[in-house]
């Protein structure tokens, strides 16, 4: 096995099992904490493919930004371990046949594709930071401050609820 | 045998490299306790540590082995996972992020692999750093959290509030040095400082950089460094430790060695944070002498020769035996370490730039301990209003002014 596979061997057996605990734990703040391992290994996922403005910026924002509101909402509201209840007759007679096909469905589209699908690698012109943000603000332009107005949309309407409330 | 290190070069000359820099970093780390407890000692008309080995010197060993002899008990009803993970975390975090630290301009080759002072020299190195950061709240605010001690959660909270708040400012105070260099990598920001005979005015704080393309970026580092200090929980942002409301903060249910582990990574942030001032706004190695001064290249032993002169003729009257050898040992040591200086240029040119480096390094070091003897602890509404009512807006004028005369100069 050479060393790029090894790496993303281990990095996608992280995730995955990131991703499994999410769900298993039954602490929220151990759900939360599952989920910036997922985030973590993704970026180093993408690092691997040569993208290293991406990963930076996942890490930064995924994994810092964004699951740090996350703990502290979850830590200020001091929630509680979750309640098991039983498997719901909902759950296993269409959630788990459903599930399956889905994961089916998915897996059979990529097998079956997988000779169309190029390799992403370092060598892409598109990896260096330099390239993407001329990409960004450039040619991208106006979907780029679209995007930015959208957010700042966003930010504004959740400002209005938190005023709201007094 | 030579095949096989030829062959495996790139992974056994960085393995060696980050054992040699955690060795060193850990044992700089011991010793800033000494330096800050003498420090604060002397502000306040105390001596400080006096008694272990001549001046204290043998402090921070014995601090280390009471460290790791001390017992390290389990409280009730933590959470266990968080509890044991959070130090490592902290730890973990705060030694990777010297990991993309350049220490020094050479490049050399070992075994045919090109290699350079530091360990790992990436296209993005700030902003590997900037991601370090924001992972690094975790360790603290889980800790805060899994001790499930209410003052300890109290710390974890503030930390938390303090570095969301704070990370803003810290990001953007530097967006106008990565304007003014075109370029994500520290080296790269460090050569666009070097402006040959300008010297001290080709760094960002002065801003008459290599190609012209320059602006003081005096705002940006008083936000940097304002922000950094509140990241790294030092006086006088260390509210979520602050003895006097909240125990110990976030880590008052560690003892023994985990409690170390806080310790090393509080330091250890306080160095990075130093090193990234230094790269990013004082020239990181680059000299504040103009380069056709070649007479400035003999400062190392110019410092050298009389400190370790003064340590000898200090050190033989010094009040016990071991004192009277240590002292006047480290002393003749250093001396003829300048002596040898000043007779080998080729070794003097090899130093000048770690030299410089590690010399403004270790200027912040002391002005972080200055600072901790002089100011006193925010309030917690100063803390929040400061960080964004004062700091963020400033760092955004920052930002818009440099790009605004960058984009001037260009047209």
């Amino acid at each position: 096995m050479t060393g790029p596979l090894i790496i993303f061997l281990v990095l996608a057996a992280l995730a995955v099992l990131g991703a499994v605990s999410l769900i298993l734990q039954r602490h929220p703040i151990h759900s939360a904490l599952s989920l910036i391992v997922v985030m973590v290994a993704l970026a180093g996922l993408y690092l691997l493919m040569g993208a290293e403005f991406v990963a930076a910026v996942q890490i930064i924002v995924y994994g810092g930004a964004i699951m740090v509101l996350f703990v502290f909402v979850i830590m200020l509201l001091n929630a509680g371990v979750e309640e098991r209840t039983n498997f719901s007759k909902l759950a296993t007679y269409a959630g788990v046949p459903l599930a399956v096909a889905i994961a089916g469905l998915i897996a059979a589209a990529i097998l079956k594709s997988s000779a169309n699908l190029s390799t992403a690698g370092p060598n892409g012109a598109l990896t260096s930071t330099k390239n993407l943000s001329m990409l960004l603000l450039r040619e991208f332009v106006y979907p780029f401050e679209l995007t930015s107005f959208l957010v700042l949309v966003a930010i504004l309407g959740a400002i209005v609820l938190a005023q709201r409330e007094n | 045998m030579s095949d096989f290190l030829t062959e495996y070069a790139f992974l056994i000359v960085p393995i060696v490299k980050i054992v040699i820099l955690v060795i060193i970093v850990l044992t700089v780390d011991a010793y800033l306790t000494w330096l800050e407890r003498k420090v604060i000692a002397h502000i306040q008309a105390r001596w400080g540590p006096y008694r272990v080995g001549p001046h204290g010197l043998l402090q921070p060993l014995a601090d280390g082995v009471k460290f790791i002899f001390k017992e390290d008990p389990l409280p009730a009803n933590v959470d266990k996972a968080g509890y044991f993970i959070a130090p490592f975390i902290t730890l973990m975090l705060a030694l990777t992020s010297l990991a993309v630290i350049p220490f020094g301009p050479q490049r050399f080759t070992v075994f045919g692999y090109e290699t350079h002072v530091g360990i790992a020299d990436v296209n993005i190195s700030l902003l590997v750093l900037f991601a370090i950061t924001a992972l690094s709240v975790y360790g603290v605010a889980l800790a805060g959290w899994a001790s499930n001690n209410k003052y300890s959660l109290f710390g974890g909270l503030r930390s938390s509030a303090q570095m969301i708040s704070y990370e803003l400012a810290l990001t953007l105070s530097v967006v106008g040095v990565l304007l003014i260099a075109g370029d994500f990598s520290l080296r790269g920001i460090i050569e666009h400082q070097d402006n040959g005979n300008l010297g001290i005015l080709g760094w960002n704080i002065f801003g008459f950089c290599k190609d012209g393309i320059g602006f003081t970026q005096i705002i940006g580092f008083f936000c940097f460094f304002v922000a950094a200090i509140a990241e790294t929980n030092r006086i006088p942002f260390d509210l979520p430790e602050a003895e006097s409301e909240l125990v110990a903060g976030y880590h008052t249910e560690y003892a023994s060695m985990k409690f170390a582990m806080f310790f090393i990574a509080e330091y250890t942030s306080m160095i990075t944070v130093s090193c990234l001032a230094t790269i990013l706004f004082f020239g990181g190695w680059v000299s504040p002498f103009p380069a056709s001064w070649t007479l400035t290249h003999y400062l190392p032993s110019v410092l050298l020769i009389p400190f370790g002169a003064w340590l000898v003729f200090d050190g033989i009257r010094y009040e016990t035996i071991f004192g009277r050898i240590l002292l006047p040992g480290v002393g003749s040591v250093l001396a003829l370490l300048g002596i040898a200086l000043a007779l080998f240029p080729s070794v003097n040119e090899a130093i000048q730039g770690p030299f410089w480096f590690l010399g403004k390094v270790f200027a912040f070091l002391f002005f972080y301990i200055w600072m901790r003897g002089t100011l006193p602890r925010f309030r917690y509404d100063q803390l929040m209003s400061f960080g964004w009512k004062f700091l963020l807006p400033v760092a955004i004028a920052n930002v818009v002014i440099t790009s605004a005369y960058l984009l001037w100069r260009m047209y």
